[in-house]
């Protein structure tokens, strides 16, 4: 199994629902978040273009968190989740610097939080909140390794980019573009 | 003209803006670390090489600061958790992928064998001492019977602890400054470099003092040489990487690193152990307290701007 999660920056209208779902979902403390919109705007007018994201944890395969983490608090779940187990985390900081998105923060608990791509809901057969809530169905959650799932068949048919691949951390999220 | 904005707010703290996830402990903590690997890989070396007579401070004297010097450093590591009372977590697990691990038991094996070290030369410091436990008596009798094994044990973790420093920074990949593996050998010959400033700085003797000082100046030549290096790498490569070195050339870090740490730290204390040498009145402490700020300096703002540096997209 792995988890996968394809945003289509085509039908995101930038709303925030997502972020705003989350945060309820996962009581994450005010002035905090584990996800957020990006608007990319690109070109000189008259030809410009705009894409816009909902970033998170990619839950990479190649994670350098997992990697540097020196307790084993950041770890692989099934299905390729990238989690923090809390009570084995020092608060060092070395997974916030290894992260090349930025998808890390310090909790004021004394752990470093993240998207677990809501690892709670999934053992119920329930979505992430942000894709279940999301107003314009742009996002989709599934399993790459079952051919008929909806994220397999958008890869298969659409063009698509992850962030940042020269870094060679093997992203979990995908855009379709 | 490409633009990027968060448009949901994200103001994760010490996340947003910029990166700031570590203060002023770790880099203190690097250049502490750097410092006491030169002082204990200069009195091990001199130890393996048979040469505790003549040169007193460096095997004997220097090493008593290592404790002290080790302790502070590891208080700033300590200062740096955001969940301080499970610091033992590091020590209850081995991870061999991990920088930090290596580091958390390097320090478990370097602070205890210097301590040790010291012990064995405490008499040295306060003669005729009786020792009011007998296990130190103990390890005494058994460090002076087994010290150059110690010694070698001692070089080696030394090496690797100095090494380590670079290596912590080196091994993130998502932050392009510090993403290059000549920073594992910088930030040993720097560490050395400030371990050989402090010998040089203590030595009332003048054989040893020049001996350290031509030392001093070999390591300042071979610093220089790897920040060449440094830099050439960084314009060669890709073009996070080519950045990042704008940070250093032009950029806001560009007086602090050339001032700070190439002409402050490393060419004039040059130019003053070399007029030294050739037998100016210099005051030692001069060249040598420049060394150590400058190897502060250089610690402080490579983690800085290191957290600045990252990957476009």
């Amino acid at each position: 199994m792995r988890y996968a999660m394809v945003i289509d920056t085509k039908k995101c209208v930038g709303c925030s629902d997502c972020v705003v779902a989350c945060q309820n979902e996962n009581r994450v403390p005010i002035g905090y978040c584990r996800d957020w919109v990006i608007e990319h705007a690109k070109g000189t007018f008259p030809n410009v273009s705009i894409e816009l994201r909902s970033e998170r944890c990619n839950h990479c395969e190649n994670s350098p968190c997992v990697r540097c983490c020196p307790t084993g608090a950041s770890h692989y779940e099934e299905g390729g989740l990238v989690k923090v187990t809390r009570h084995e985390c020092i608060g060092c900081g070395a997974c916030v610097q290894s992260c090349p998105y930025d998808a890390r923060y310090s909790h004021p608990d004394g752990f470093v939080d993240k998207c677990t791509f809501c690892h709670h809901r999934l053992q119920e057969g329930k979505l992430p909140s942000c894709v279940s809530v999301c107003p314009t169905e742009c996002m989709y959650f599934g399993d790459l390794d079952d051919k008929e799932s909806k994220v397999y068949q958008l890869l298969q048919n659409r063009d698509w980019k992850v962030l940042a691949p020269e870094v060679g951390t093997k992203p979990h999220v995908y855009y379709l573009i | 003209m490409n633009e990027e904005i968060i448009i949901s707010g994200r103001m994760n703290p010490k996340i947003d803006p910029v990166l700031a996830i570590w203060g002023w402990e770790i880099p203190l903590y690097l250049f502490l670390g750097g410092l006491a690997a030169g002082i204990l890989f200069f009195a091990a070396l001199y130890t393996i090489l048979g040469r505790e007579k003549e040169l007193p401070t460096a095997v004997r004297k220097a090493t008593f600061l290592v404790p002290a010097i080790l302790v502070i450093g590891l208080f700033a590591l300590f200062l740096d958790l955001k969940n301080k009372l499970y610091f033992w977590q590091l020590y209850t697990t081995i991870r061999l992928e991990s920088p930090m691990s290596w580091g958390a038991w390097v320090l478990m094996l370097v602070t205890p064998l210097s301590i040790v070290w010291c012990v064995a030369y405490w008499r040295d410091l306060v003669p005729n001492w009786k020792f009011k436990v007998e296990w130190l008596e103990f390890i005494e009798e058994q460090v002076n019977k087994y010290r150059k094994p110690l010694a070698w044990v001692m070089i080696v973790s030394s090496v690797i602890l100095g090494i380590y420093t670079g290596i912590l920074l080196s091994a993130f990949n998502a932050r392009p400054l510090w993403n290059t593996s000549i920073l594992g050998p910088l930030f040993l010959v720097s560490g050395l470099s400030t371990g050989a400033a402090v010998i040089m700085c203590m030595s009332k003797d003048h054989l040893e003092r020049t001996l350290f000082s031509k030392i001093d100046l070999i390591l300042i030549g071979i610093e220089i040489f790897f920040i060449i290096h440094l830099f050439m790498g960084f314009l060669a490569s890709n073009a996070a990487q080519i950045e990042a070195a704008q940070l250093f050339l032009g950029g806001a870090y560009t007086l602090p690193f050339w001032g700070g740490v190439v002409v402050l730290g490393l060419l004039v204390p040059a130019i003053l152990e070399i007029m030294e040498l050739r037998g100016k009145k210099i005051p030692v402490a001069f060249p040598a307290f420049l060394i150590l700020l400058g190897g502060m300096i250089f610690r402080f703002i490579m983690v800085d701007a290191g957290q600045l540096s990252k990957y476009l997209y």
